[in-house]
């Protein structure tokens, strides 16, 4: 059943509905409510608190968004008023220092990289992989965490996760790149540990 | 090709990502694909971050903590006892 559907039933008071719905979300909420408060605890209230406002207002969903930017946008409302850590700076850099040892001083590969298609074609969901890519990005620093959690686990839109977390879409791309490739590591750790 | 400037691997590699987001201007845009063209290992780059964001979006949801959904629940059914 979809967001839209359920939420329906959750106006109506259907708790396995709303268990659904907490189900599907509650996780990423936790992700990107790490984003703006200082603590794993805190994000995890923020979270629970953000359930009870989407309790309490479903009624007056209007679905002019999504349920999930609705969702989100009422997180992220909170947890900006909760939010305490210092944000860190926003990398501009699209050349991501880690990666850059990967090349000698003329900017060519050290070691070329091997494609994973041929590798892992058919075992694109599998069990390890997943949970490499999984353990992958609940390691990433914020906001990649955050950014790679909306963009490729939600699949929202760059747009959409700039105007969530109120970074620049040019930000939202460094960020994007620089987490992506970390979890690409993973896979190729699993990979070549699997061969 | 005087106009596409070649680039090296490093600078390609930090332009891949927008590119599997169709977010390069095509300036930039043609000036990795030119370089793609003859690069192998920046084009098996390009396969690895392709299977590495489609492998991410099939991650299914973590387990959500017993107690989490069970405090939630008591309240989503204490909320709708009340208004009734
Ligand atoms: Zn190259």
């Amino acid at each position: 059943m979809d967001d839209a559907a359920l939420l329906q039933r959750v106006v109506a008071g259907d708790a396995s509905a709303f268990r659904e719905l907490v189900v599907r979300y509650h996780p990423t909420l936790v992700k990107v409510a790490r984003y703006y408060v200082g603590s794993a605890a805190t994000a995890e209230d923020v979270a629970q608190d953000t359930w009870i406002a989407v309790m309490k207002g479903a009624a007056s969903f209007e679905g002019r968004s999504s349920f999930k930017t609705w969702l989100l946008r009422i997180l992220v409302n909170r947890a900006r008023k909760t939010g305490t850590r210092e944000h860190r700076q926003i990398p501009t850099d699209p050349v991501d220092p880690r990666q850059a040892q990967r090349f000698d001083e003329r900017g060519m590969w050290r070691e070329a990289p091997a494609p994973f298609t041929d590798v892992i074609d058919g075992r694109l969901s599998s069990a390890p992989l997943l949970a490499a890519v999984r353990a992958a990005i609940s390691e990433l620093p914020e906001p990649q965490q955050a950014v790679v959690t909306l963009r490729d686990v939600e699949g929202l839109s760059t747009e959409e996760v700039a105007d969530l977390l109120d970074l620049s879409v040019a930000n939202v791309r460094v960020i994007l790149h620089r987490g992506r490739s970390k979890v690409r590591d993973a896979v190729e750790s699993t990979v070549r540990g699997g061969e | 090709m005087a106009l596409t400037k070649n680039i090296r691997c490093l600078d390609a590699v930090a332009l891949i990502s927008s590119y599997l987001d169709g977010g390069l201007g095509w300036r930039e845009r043609r000036r990795l694909e030119h370089h793609l063209a003859g690069c192998p290992a920046c084009t098996a780059y390009l396969d690895q971050l392709r299977v590495t964001v489609a492998s991410t979006s099939t991650l299914t949801p973590e387990d959500v903590p017993s107690d989490v959904l069970d405090g939630l629940l008591d309240v989503f059914e204490k909320f709708h006892r009340d208004q009734d």
